[in-house]
């Protein structure tokens, strides 16, 4: 059970979160073609390694925040927090 | 005199032992296969009965040889018994109790004249991968092969009436948690804790001490020294008759407490900042022939049954010693009055050929070839290293030829490790290391506390203890052992799987040469002892049929759990919540069949939802909707959210208006649905679907953190803060007229699709929304949750006259499939999309932006994807099961129904369902596969609406 650092609460236990998908941005949805809106929608980068990652504290203060994560290790550290600090 | 008739029952207690754990004072007798044993409180099963002089216990797992002891401690693996209704427990660790019926599992008729040891005799028919081989083919004869396997399955009888244990669980937050409760833990724990942690030590045993208990006087007097460190150094919770079950991601430490009253077990789950593991070394069997006879047992079984249960092991022993361990066991034996007839010095060539005996040790062929006649054969050749805990930390243990044993090989920052593990020594070496282990440890545990902290955002800075030096951990050193696995004969080497040397040879012949595959095919290791006292010697074995060393052939992994744990444990106790509305005592005292919706437990119906039904299309019905997800929505930016979430339009709604809407994924699926209403320039009510409100929340929430922190919007789920009733019928506004208060209910002042707030029956702050799921004139009153039951009761009773009853969610559907109301994740599924579901009236693809619409814009200009139609079957008593399919030509699918039901107010069945487009055409008529295997056919409707298309029931 890997600790996730919530930037709001600390570090609490995984179970307390939901997994948010990839951190990444929404293409213009006037100006977007089929090919990269489905790149948005469905495409993801898994690498082996660090990735950024959005969160959502669940069962706490239920604030969306990014984190990255090595998906070898299961290292996590704190990325900047969601958008609105 | 008491007390000496039942010393004259025991024949092989001893006399009073300087570290004995038996209370002569508290004798009592328990049962074992049918007949009375004496025992003192402090015995376990096993060593009861040992000191009534039995040597059997069980039968073994595929041949049905007699078993005895071995080991004596948890992992006997032949001292496995039945407790009253609880099957395999470990007979050689459970402590007697007055009264316990016992008896052996695997025997029958009885461990004595045992009816499937004809076994041992067709032991060439049961080779290595015998289940994979035997019972293959034909497959019509499997159920006979099942029965056969099933009465040769090793295990226990379970009672399913059995009444269920407490079980428990508990979350800790230590600093440290040392696993093994020996000299190495115990130290280590007393460093750490004098250094300011909080330490849990845990010791799989009744009582801290590990080999020092069954020692000399000396280290008798050093284990007395170490306990009171440990009793009076504060910062350490003991917790004995436990075991670490496991580690994992972030030293998250499961630990299995079984020492509690009136809890059968106890699950722990701690969060360690460093975990210390010290669970000392096991001893390893001996392999050669007859080593699985009833008297043969290991040094330190011997040990622990003089020194700790004051059980004489036998009369005539000969011991074969490797080690101080093994000699210690000689002198031991001599001052227990067993003769020791002979020691075979493995150090100076000593070796043991064979033993042989019916049902225990008679003779003994020695290294020379020369035969002693004795009833114990005590082995001292070598320990076992359980690295398990390391190994679930990343660590691959590397075989020393030197000690001739498995060491941890790579160091981590939050696993530490001490004791018999890390390396030999004297006791003072031990206990140094241990106690550097343990500081260091502490240290660790600092560091990691400050950078747990320094993640939690705080109103003042407090200051941080300063990074301290390593402590120099000494090195242990490593003491040369004799290398010895197997002698020159074959035996067995997994004790519970009846796995023999030769089993290992023939499996590595067949292929099955990695240490992997050998475990896998054999199944040695993979019994109840899991590898704890055999995979050294597997691997030894496999390595010497192979032409490889031991260091190539590697060790299998560990893996957790490291000691059986109950399904009871696992689960604990149930903490699931169920979700009752206020009004639910109301519904159980009029015979509601209650219904699992979810979390919620909801009113299915009372007895009759046809009569419901009709009821509200004729007088009026209440129905209890308070389940209905709703979200209140505060600030000028709702109109915003609201249009982005939903795809239809919403800064047009004016105050006192409700507006349906759909909300769709980014892919344009539906997501939702539901009513939502402005009830002042900055304050809006959003419904949800009951199985959608706690997604659309954070749906929401997602849109305004991430997409939109900008936006001044602030939600607040009220879903439980307001009972819903929605009362609906022709009749109900005259209901509702008798018990509002301020609000005007007059068709003008209050028409369809609004919502006011007022007073319901006296109570102030409820809203009423004049909205129509059923068709029907009908308003929907949220009432502050508080006074849900008085509103209901209050709207029964002024509404008897009126012909008010209840109706429950069978009804609804009933009325609502009527009115062609689609429900999301009935009607449609996590691939329909908007304008598949029929709903391209709502889509505002001119709006700047809504959750979806690329997706949907793309649809709108080639759709052609299934329709959501109306349908009617053309023989009305014909109601098609929901997910019937529609098909074309030979079964081709074209479509299926979703919804279906007998229309009471139609008198005939009615269905929704999705088509082909080019079946979508009103008046198409469509083939009906039933599961039953016939047909149907239904003809396409022009309205999703069976009843009343025009709405003008609801509107009135």
């Amino acid at each position: 059970m890997i600790l996730i650092p919530c930037p709001w609460c600390g570090p609490r236990n995984v179970s307390e979160f939901r997994y948010a998908d990839e951190a990444k941005v929404r293409p213009d949805p006037n100006a977007t073609t089929p090919e990269r809106w489905r790149t948005y929608l469905y495409m993801r980068d898994n690498p082996a390694g660090w990735t950024t990652e959005k969160w959502f504290h669940r069962a706490g203060c239920r604030r969306y925040f990014t984190l990255e994560r090595d998906t070898v290790s299961n290292a996590v550290r704190a990325a900047e927090a969601s958008r609105e600090v | 005199m008491r007390s000496a008739t039942v010393q004259t029952r025991m024949p092989m207690r001893l006399g009073p032992q300087p570290g004995e754990v038996i209370d002569r004072h508290r004798p009592f007798t328990f049962t074992w296969n049918g007949e009375r044993y004496p025992a003192f409180a402090g015995d376990t099963i096993i060593s009861a009965l040992a000191a009534s002089g039995e040597r059997v216990f069980s039968r073994s797992f595929k041949y049905h040889r007699p078993r005895g002891l071995l080991t004596a401690s948890f992992l006997d693996p032949g001292c496995v018994v039945q407790v009253n209704d609880e099957p395999n427990v470990r007979g050689s660790h459970r402590r007697v109790e007055p009264g316990m019926i016992v008896s052996a599992q695997n025997a029958w008729p009885s461990l004595r004249f045992d009816a499937k040891s004809v076994n041992r005799f067709l032991g060439r028919f049961l080779p290595p991968g015998f289940y994979y081989k035997t019972f293959i083919k034909p497959q019509r004869l499997w159920p006979a092969y099942e029965k056969v396997l099933q009465r040769f399955a090793a295990g226990g009888r379970t009672f399913p009436d059995s009444p269920h244990g407490y079980y428990d669980k508990r979350y800790a937050h230590p600093d440290i948690v040392v696993a093994g409760g020996g000299p190495a833990g115990m130290a280590a724990a007393v460093a750490a804790a004098e250094a300011g942690a909080r330490v849990i030590l845990v010791e799989e045993e009744y009582e801290l001490g590990g080999h020092l208990r069954w020692g000399s006087e000396d280290e008798l007097g050093a284990l007395r020294e170490l306990r009171d460190e440990v009793a009076r150094t504060p910062g350490i919770e003991v917790l004995t008759n436990s075991v670490v079950n496991g580690r994992y991601d972030g030293n998250w430490v499961a630990i299995l407490q079984r020492n509690l009253p009136h809890v059968e077990e106890r699950l722990i789950k701690a969060r360690a900042k460093v975990l210390v593991v010290a669970p000392g070394l096991i001893e390893r069997p001996y392999v050669f022939r007859g080593n699985d006879l009833p008297g043969v047992i290991l040094s330190t079984a011997a040990r622990r049954l003089i020194n700790l249960f004051a059980v004489k092991p036998g009369e005539r022993a000969v011991v074969l010693t490797a080690n101080a361990d093994g000699d210690a066991a000689v002198a031991d034996l001599e001052r227990a009055g067993v003769e020791v007839a002979r020691v075979e010095d493995a150090r100076r060539g000593g070796d043991i050929i064979g033993a042989r005996g019916r049902n225990g040790v008679r003779m003994v062929e020695c290294g020379d070839g020369s035969r002693v006649e004795c009833d114990l054969l005590v082995t001292a050749t070598g320990w076992t290293a359980p690295t398990s805990l390391l190994n679930m930390a990343g660590d691959r243990p590397v075989y020393n030829p030197t000690a001739a044993r498995f060491f941890p090989s790579r160091p981590s920052d939050d696993v530490l490790a001490t004791g018999g593990i890390s390396g030999d020594g004297s006791l003072d070496e031990l206990l140094a290391h241990a106690r550097a282990t343990g500081q260091e440890a502490a240290r660790r545990a600092l560091k990691v506390g400050s950078a747990l902290r320094a993640g939690v955002p705080r109103r003042v800075d407090v200051e941080e203890p300063p990074d301290m030096p390593p402590i120099e951990i000494p090195e242990l050193p490593v003491v040369e052992h004799p290398e010895l696995f197997q002698g020159r004969t074959d035996g067995i080497v997994d004790f519970s799987e009846d796995i023999s040397s030769k089993d290992i040879v023939a499996a590595a012949k067949e292929g099955y040469d990695s240490v992997e595959l050998m475990k896998r095919y054999t199944t040695a290791t993979m019994g109840p002892t899991q590898g704890k006292l055999e995979t050294v010697n597997a691997v030894a074995i496999l390595a010497r049929a192979t032409g490889k060393t031991i260091e190539e052939t590697g060790t299998t992994v560990w893996r957790p759990p490291y000691a059986p744990i109950t399904l009871g444990a696992l689960a604990g106790r149930n903490f699931e919540p169920v979700r009752y509305s206020p009004m639910q005592p109301w519904h159980e005292r009029h015979g509601a069949n209650p219904m699992v919706a979810g979390a919620w437990i909801r009113p299915e119906h009372y007895g009759d939802p046809e009569s419901e039904a009709r009821n509200v299309r004729e007088n009026v019905g209440l129905i209890d909707v308070t389940p209905l997800g709703k979200l209140d929505l505060r600030g000028p930016d709702v109109p915003k959210l609201l249009n982005l979430l939903y795809v239809n339009q919403w800064n047009t709604l004016e105050v006192g208006k409700v507006r349906y809407g759909v909300m769709c994924a980014e892919d344009g699926v539906v997501l939702d649905d539901g009513v939502t209403g402005r009830l002042g320039p900055e304050h809006y009510l959003m419904t949800t679907t009951t199985s959608g409100a706690a997604t659309v929340w954070e749906w929401i929430e997602s849109w305004l953190q991430t997409e939109h922190p900008d936006w001044q919007v602030h939600v607040t789920p009220v879903t439980d803060a307001y009972a819903s009733i929605n009362i609906a019928g022709p009749k109900s506004r005259e209901l509702l007229l008798r018990v509002a208060g301020d609000v005007d209910l007059s068709p003008e002042a209050f028409p369809y699709m609004n919502v006011r707030t007022g007073t319901v029956a006296g109570v102030e702050g409820c809203f009423m929304w004049r909205i129509g799921f059923t068709g029907e004139l009908s308003y929907e009153v949220h009432v502050p949750a508080a006074y849900g039951l008085y509103v209901w009761e209050k709207l029964m009773d002024r509404g008897a006259d009126l012909g008010v009853k209840p109706f429950g969610i069978q009804a609804q559907r009933i009325l609502r499939l009527e009115k062609g109301h689609l429900i999301v994740g009935q009607d449609t599924d996590g691939l329909t999309g908007a304008y598949s579901a029929g709903l391209s009236w709502a889509i505002k693809l001119y709006k700047e932006d809504f959750i979806g619409k690329p997706e949907l814009s793309w649809q709108s200009e080639c759709d052609n994807s299934f329709q959501l139609v109306g349908l009617q079957p053309h023989d009305g008593s014909v109601v098609p099961p929901e997910a019937s399919q529609i098909v074309e030509g030979e079964n081709e699918i074209a479509g299926r129904i979703t919804s279906s039901c007998m229309s009471p107010t139609l008198g005939r069945s009615i269905c929704l369902g999705f088509v082909a487009p080019h079946l979508a055409e009103p008046g198409t008529s469509v083939t009906v596969l039933l599961p039953n295997g016939e047909r149907t056919t239904a003809r396409v409707m022009e309205y999703l609406a069976h009843f009343d298309p025009k709405g003008e029931r609801q509107r009135g």
